[in-house]
């Protein structure tokens, strides 16, 4: 019984090459030049933002033409992280919120800095704050995090249906 | 036992690489299968989808699949982690319990994503023999190895399966690779995993097929709304080989004689048989295994060879079947879909005209 082996070690390493897509695509270049571009709906007009993998998952057609949105949008709704977790990078507590940008169908996940926790609400209005342009990549890390414009916050029925 | 048919399909064409997501390829696929059966989204009673994370590498990538679908209002699916023509077994037994009268099939897989012959590798059992990393191609030859050396088969067979496949592609928009070989030109190539060579292995591919499927009236009802032929499914049957590659017989392959017997194959001639053998002389085990005889056209498509897009090769097998009963120039067919290393898995469908 004491000979039993109770574990061994088998790695294993695939390289795979991922493509995002045409629709995907647009979005990314977006994001180089400083634009959200999302993408429209035919069928139900939504504007996803992104555009995920290029279909309206509720209509089942591909979407069709760009939208740039944003930059400015709202907070649908929001959580405050209090919990320390390996690999953490943010001071805690921060807030990972929904924004909805402005023209947008679809909120998308992302920090809200540059306020105290305790004071972020829904319906505030935030932008977004850009890394040095030397730095962008497709990516959306491209924005460090949003921070609120000082605007009025918008009313419940402007994003209300988007919860 | 409910009569169900294949009563329309739709293929992507195979190409060795595409930028599109799995999303987009399978779309515009599910969308021409629908329209080639005549039907709305809304009148699909379950989805069904057969795929392969390792083929993407991203853990739950099915999950994405369902974008493709249009799933609102909430839809009925569910997802097989095999070749979609193991997809379309859960959905013709999903019909049998009476839940639904229509289903749609799908199978997809992008085998450009990553080095397929390699990610095959991982379906191997994983602590023994995954890590000698023996890559998909070696272990085929293995088997090739011991077929001749057995004289179960020879290189000549091997060679006439490649030389008639890759004629047979040339009238299959869909094939990635196709064209008229001599077979002693083919048995002078070079080899590229002893024995094989490299018109002996699959051409691999990224493929989508979408197949529907309907129960007795509906089937009869939507056939004839759309001016096609069913294709009855008379019988169907998957059966397993051992996982343990030294515990298998590697000049037959039982568990396809089975799923052949239980699925009925011999019970009468069969016209056409769409055969999942990605490598060449797998098809010549596959036709002995069916008890095939030469009056049966073997994959007219060209089969995997061909175009081998990887979770949806079997399921288009079962397509092309289907399409020839379609066009009337076959009565019976059978459709054979296989997976896993030296064909471990193997699934038998017989098809037939009213």
């Amino acid at each position: 019984m004491s000979d039993d082996v109770l574990r061994i070690r088998t790695p294993i390493g695939i390289q795979y090459t991922f493509s995002a897509g045409p629709h995907t695509s647009s979005h990314l270049h977006g994001l180089m030049e400083g634009k959200f571009i999302g993408r429209r709906c035919p069928s139900c007009h939504l504007v996803y933002m992104p555009p995920r993998n290029g279909t309206c998952a509720k209509c089942g057609v591909l979407l069709a033409e760009d939208v740039e949105v944003g930059p400015a949008g709202t907070i649908t709704t929001f959580c405050i992280v209090n919990v320390p977790f390996l690999g953490q990078t943010i001071k805690i507590p921060y807030v990972s919120a929904t924004i909805l940008l402005d023209g947008a169908g679809l909120g998308m996940q992302h920090l809200i800095q540059e306020i105290e926790a305790d004071e972020v609400r829904m319906g505030m209005r935030v932008e977004p704050v850009w890394k040095p342009r030397e730095e962008w990549e497709p990516s959306l890390a491209n924005v460090t995090h949003f921070r609120p414009t000082g605007e009025p916050d918008a009313d419940f029925e402007s994003f209300g249906g988007h919860l | 036992m409910r009569d169900v048919a294949i009563i329309a399909s739709a293929q992507a064409r195979n190409v060795s690489s595409t930028t599109s997501t799995p999303v987009e390829m399978l779309m515009p696929v599910v969308d021409q299968a629908l329209v080639n059966a005549g039907m709305q989204r809304s009148e699909i009673g379950f989805w069904c989808h057969g795929s392969c994370d390792y083929m993407t590498g991203q853990p739950f990538s099915f999950v994405m699949a369902v974008d493709a679908l249009g799933a609102w209002p909430p839809i009925v699916e569910s997802h097989v982690e095999a070749d979609g023509a193991f997809a379309l077994y859960e959905a013709w037994l999903k019909i049998q319990t009476g839940e639904v009268d229509t289903a749609l099939v799908f199978g997809n897989g992008r085998s450009s994503s990553g080095d397929i012959n390699r990610i095959m590798t991982l379906q191997l059992d994983p602590y023994v023999v995954a890590p000698l990393w023996p890559d998909d191609r070696s272990i085929a030859a293995i088997q090739a190895r011991a077929c001749l050396e057995s004289g179960a088969i020879t290189a000549r067979q091997m060679a006439e399966v490649a030389s008639r496949n890759h004629r047979n592609a040339m009238s299959n928009p869909n094939a990635l690779r196709s064209g008229e070989y001599d077979i002693d030109e083919l048995l002078a190539a070079a080899l590229v995993a002893d024995p094989l060579r490299a018109l002996d292995c699959p051409a691999h591919a990224d493929g989508v097929t979408a197949v529907v499927i309907a129960a007795g009236d509906v089937a009869r009802s939507l056939s004839k709304r759309s001016g096609t032929r069913p294709a009855w499914i008379r019988g169907i049957d998957h059966r397993i080989d051992s996982q343990n590659l030294g515990n298998r017989a590697i000049t037959s392959l039982p568990s396809a004689e089975l799923a052949a017997h239980k699925a009925g194959v011999g019970n009468d001639k069969v016209d056409v048989a769409e055969l999942h053998a990605p490598f060449s002389h797998q098809e010549v085990l596959l036709t002995h295994a069916l008890a095939l005889g030469v009056d049966t056209d073997i994959n007219p498509s060209g089969g995997a060879l061909c175009g081998n897009p990887m979770m949806s090769a079997g399921l288009a097998r079962l397509a092309e079947a289907a399409a020839r009963i379609g066009d009337g120039s076959a009565d019976r067919a059978v459709g054979h879909a296989s997976s896993g290393p030296w064909m471990q898995q193997n699934l038998v469908c017989v098809l037939e005209g009213d």
